[in-house]
């Protein structure tokens, strides 16, 4: 028999969706701005400074509530009716293109709208309810994407403006990546996602345009282990945590430079569980007793095109990434990584016991 | 080291690549009758000692091929030897010479205390 | 004007075809392909004889060649128009149109593309086949099978239900002959490589047929071949190029994970497109599984909801060779009684 070889492997060929190619809606993410500061300043950034398109930051702009909505504590028609209002803002805007930057709120977004495709009275409900609590009325959104979908649509763009490629400069060859989407991108909704759920591309082009090279780990598809409300109860968070260590077991044998995910739980969890396990367990994930950087694909688009890690917020995850910058040759100053924009010195944070910094 | 309150689980994953497989190859090997069990149950239905403890000699199958050889000798301990099991067994598994046989094998492979 | 008119020129038509020549009717054969014996000819070995499929090919090619039966190949049939008079027009790729008392519609099936369960990397990784690309392996070279990594096999699994029972891949029907056929294959497999364990993941074990039972218990208890019950539900790669594969044994109630060298995929059977085709352009009545609807399943199995139009084989559902040829031989008796 033949073997296979990457031309076949076509499948995820036949999910394709309709990204918008300019005038977006940005929906921001309730958490992103505080693990990751830097992501979607980035997002708006590169979409407006890099491709010259139009995204309007709407301040009236509300959390879609779906943390709370997947704790069971926000009820469905009330969550429908926070939506709702985003429609409303995005309408008033004058917009039809939503650009949404949580994973969460994209499954949200993603999940009420083939809801009101299935059930039109819930529309109708909904339509009623934002009317007699706000007086505002909406359109349905023409596209609905999540940025990293935005960002995969024009990847060769930002690959032929960008000054450092995902390649390792000592050896020269690619750096391997593993990518870990967030389970609310496409396996609830396998159609709305490039790639569908199983081999999605949405990450993996990116890495690819970039010039890395993207490893097929074994638990590529297994959710990190945030789960709502099995990271909210302290004591169910050993669920969590197993999830993640379950991941980076599968990945450790690959020696990855680097983690990309698409989505703010995951993108925490899997940089943050590497700290809590190495405390707990006294292991690491990267073969020299470093950790495994993880990053946001804002922040990978952000490099490539040669903007200051720092002002990336790199230096905000718990993993760092040094040696990261070190292998793609992009320069640092080691001594602007704790200080604000303005010069002023930032705390800097304690030592873990084994992650070599 | 730290406490957070939480720990890591273990993974109830039956591994295929870990399980002890030397009690199942030493019964196969001595009742060849015993692989061609398809689970069916009539041998727990009818089980005198079933009936009253949670001992359930389908299920003793399966741990075997899992390589799970806790409480197997407690279990083991409460088969009464009657045979109905053999009687019923549509495969015709001769049951009690399993039975027979994990007992022998789980001190021959020296798997219980 | 021809008595009756086959379509398709697998093992069901051309006996139905053979049988009514015998009876003293003139009849033609349209067959898509360009070769007759339909899906059998790719096939290596029959259960549960495991007798060469080959010999059924070339016992009917004899057949067909000794009465003279004509045959048209690569003619696609386009549609069937009933005419007042109850006879039949059939339109095709050819440029003339044939005119017939009778239609048989014996087209088979065709198998479900297995990289539809994207879960399970067909076509993705190089080690996962289907029961027909292992079949046609052995069909050309009867030599233990090479994994393509060229690795040795220590470890194989077999997958039953792959686009059956699974209204996910839009099929919820049993395709009946899968769990033989893995049964067969993973004893050929052993039998040419008696190192290699051996898996079978199955939901249910449907050992309807003669000879069925015992070929699952020589699997068991003379090869050592493994029943896991539980359904695959993923398949990732190792950094070895092994495949991991994720199930539960159901009978312990607990996820069950293992490393294997090949993966076979047991491929169920969906309605031909084809038949789909002919079925709407004279309104044949097709069951929720796609498949032609017979119009009594006990006293009339071959006829349909048009009357003058017969089926023959595995246009009505998964059918083994053996009900395929005891199908198309009642379609005989249907059809004679019909014309007389």
């Amino acid at each position: 028999m033949k073997p296979i070889d990457s031309e076949t492997k076509h499948t995820w060929n036949v999910y394709q969706k309709d990204i918008a190619n300019d005038n977006f809606y940005y929906a921001r993410s309730c958490i992103r701005q505080n693990f990751f500061p830097a992501s979607e300043h980035m997002f708006l950034h590169i979409l407006r400074n890099v491709l010259g398109k139009h995204v309007y930051d709407d301040p009236n702009h509300t959390t879609c509530t779906g943390i709370g909505y997947h704790s069971d504590i926000v009820p469905f028609e009330t969550i429908q009716t926070v939506v709702a209002r985003h429609f409303s803002l995005m309408t008033e805007a004058g917009l039809e293109n939503i650009a949404i930057s949580c994973v969460t709120s994209f499954g949200i977004y993603t999940e009420i709208l083939d809801t009101w495709h299935h059930f039109p009275e819930q529309l109708e409900q909904t339509r009623e309810f934002l009317y007699k609590a706000t007086k505002r009325e909406f359109n349905l959104p023409k596209t609905i994407a999540h940025t990293s979908d935005i960002i995969y649509k024009f990847r060769h763009e930002i690959a032929e403006k960008s000054t450092y490629s995902l390649v390792n400069i000592e050896t020269g060859n690619p750096l391997q990546a593993v990518e870990h989407i967030g389970c609310h991108y496409a396996k609830m909704f396998p159609n709305k996602g490039i790639g569908g759920a199983e081999f999605p591309q949405v990450l993996s082009g990116m890495i690819q345009a970039w010039g890395g090279n993207v490893v097929d780990y074994p638990e590529r598809r297994h959710c990190c282990g945030f789960g709502f409300r099995n990271y909210l109860v302290q004591a169910n968070r050993g669920y969590s945590i197993s999830n993640t260590q379950k991941k980076l077991e599968s990945m450790k044998p690959y020696n990855p430079d680097f983690i990309l995910t698409n989505c703010p739980g995951c993108a925490m969890f899997i940089d943050k569980w590497q700290y809590t396990i190495s405390e707990m367990e006294g292991k690491t994930y990267d073969a020299h007793g470093y950790g495994i950087p993880v990053l946001t694909y804002e922040e990978l688009a952000g490099l490539v095109l040669g903007i200051n890690p720092w002002d990336l917020g790199l230096q905000i995850h718990q993993i760092q990434s040094d040696r990261l910058l070190q292998k793609i040759g992009i320069p640092y100053d080691s001594t602007m990584k704790y200080t604000d924009s303005k010069g002023n010195a930032l705390p800097k944070p304690n030592v873990p016991t084994y992650i070599l910094q | 080291m730290k406490q957070f309150g939480f720990a890591t689980s273990k993974s109830r994953t039956i591994e295929y690549e870990k399980i002890n497989s030397a009690l199942i190859s030493y019964i196969v090997e001595n009742e060849p009758s015993f692989s061609s069990c398809m689970s069916c149950g009539s041998c727990t239905a009818t089980c005198s000692a079933a009936n009253l403890t949670f001992f359930n000699i389908r299920r003793l199958n399966m741990q075997i091929r899992l390589g799970e050889f806790e409480n197997i000798r407690q279990e083991i301990d409460k088969c009464m030897l009657c045979g109905k099991c053999l009687l019923v067994c549509p495969r015709g598994i001769n049951t009690r010479n399993v039975i027979m046989l994990i007992k022998k094998g789980l001190v021959t492979f020296n798997l219980v205390e | 004007m021809i008595d009756v008119i086959i379509i398709g020129a697998g093992i069901a038509g051309i006996d139905t075809a053979c049988n009514l020549h015998d009876a003293g009717y003139d009849v033609l054969v349209l067959e898509k392909e360009k070769s007759m014996g339909g899906n059998v000819q790719h096939w290596s070995t029959l259960f549960p004889s495991k007798r060469n499929a080959h010999e059924v090919i070339s016992y009917y090619t004899e057949q067909v060649r000794k009465r003279g039966i004509t045959m048209y190949l690569n003619t696609f049939v386009n549609s069937i128009k009933k005419q007042d008079d109850g006879s039949f027009e059939i339109h095709t790729s050819r440029e003339v149109s044939f005119k017939c008392k009778s239609v048989i519609i014996a087209t088979g099936y065709s198998l479900f593309n297995a990289q539809r369960k994207e879960e399970y990397g067909y076509g993705i990784y190089s080690h996962v086949l289907t029961s027909a690309d292992l079949e046609k392996h052995w069909q050309k070279q009867s030599a233990e099978f090479v994994s393509p990594t060229q690795k040795p096999l220590n470890k194989v699994a077999f997958i039953h239900c792959v686009g059956s029972r699974d209204e996910k891949s839009g099929n919820h029907y049993c395709s009946k002959v899968c769990c033989v056929t893995a049964v067969k294959q993973a004893i050929t497999l052993k039998q040419q490589s008696p190192h290699t364990q051996v898996f079978c993941f199955y939901m249910d074990l449907r050992m309807y047929g003669p000879g069925f039972e015992e070929m699952y218990r020589e699997a068991q208890e003379k090869w050592g071949i493994q029943f896991i019950r539980g359904r695959l539900s993923e398949v990732a790669e190792h950094i070895d190029g092994s495949l991991q594969l994720k199930a539960e044994d159901t009978l312990s109630a607990r996820p069950f994970k293992i490393s294997v060298d090949m993966l076979v995929l047991m491929v169920g059977m969906e309605s031909q497109k084809s038949t789909a085709m002919f079925a709407e352009s004279c309104n044949i009545t097709c069951a929720s599984n796609r498949f032609i609807q017979p119009l009594d399943h006990h006293l009339q199995p071959n006829a349909t909801n048009v009357e003058g139009l017969f089926t023959a084989g595995a246009c009505i559902g998964p059918l083994s060779v053996f009900d395929t040829l005891n199908h198309s031989k009642s379609a005989t008796l249907a059809v004679t009684s019909y014309l007389k």
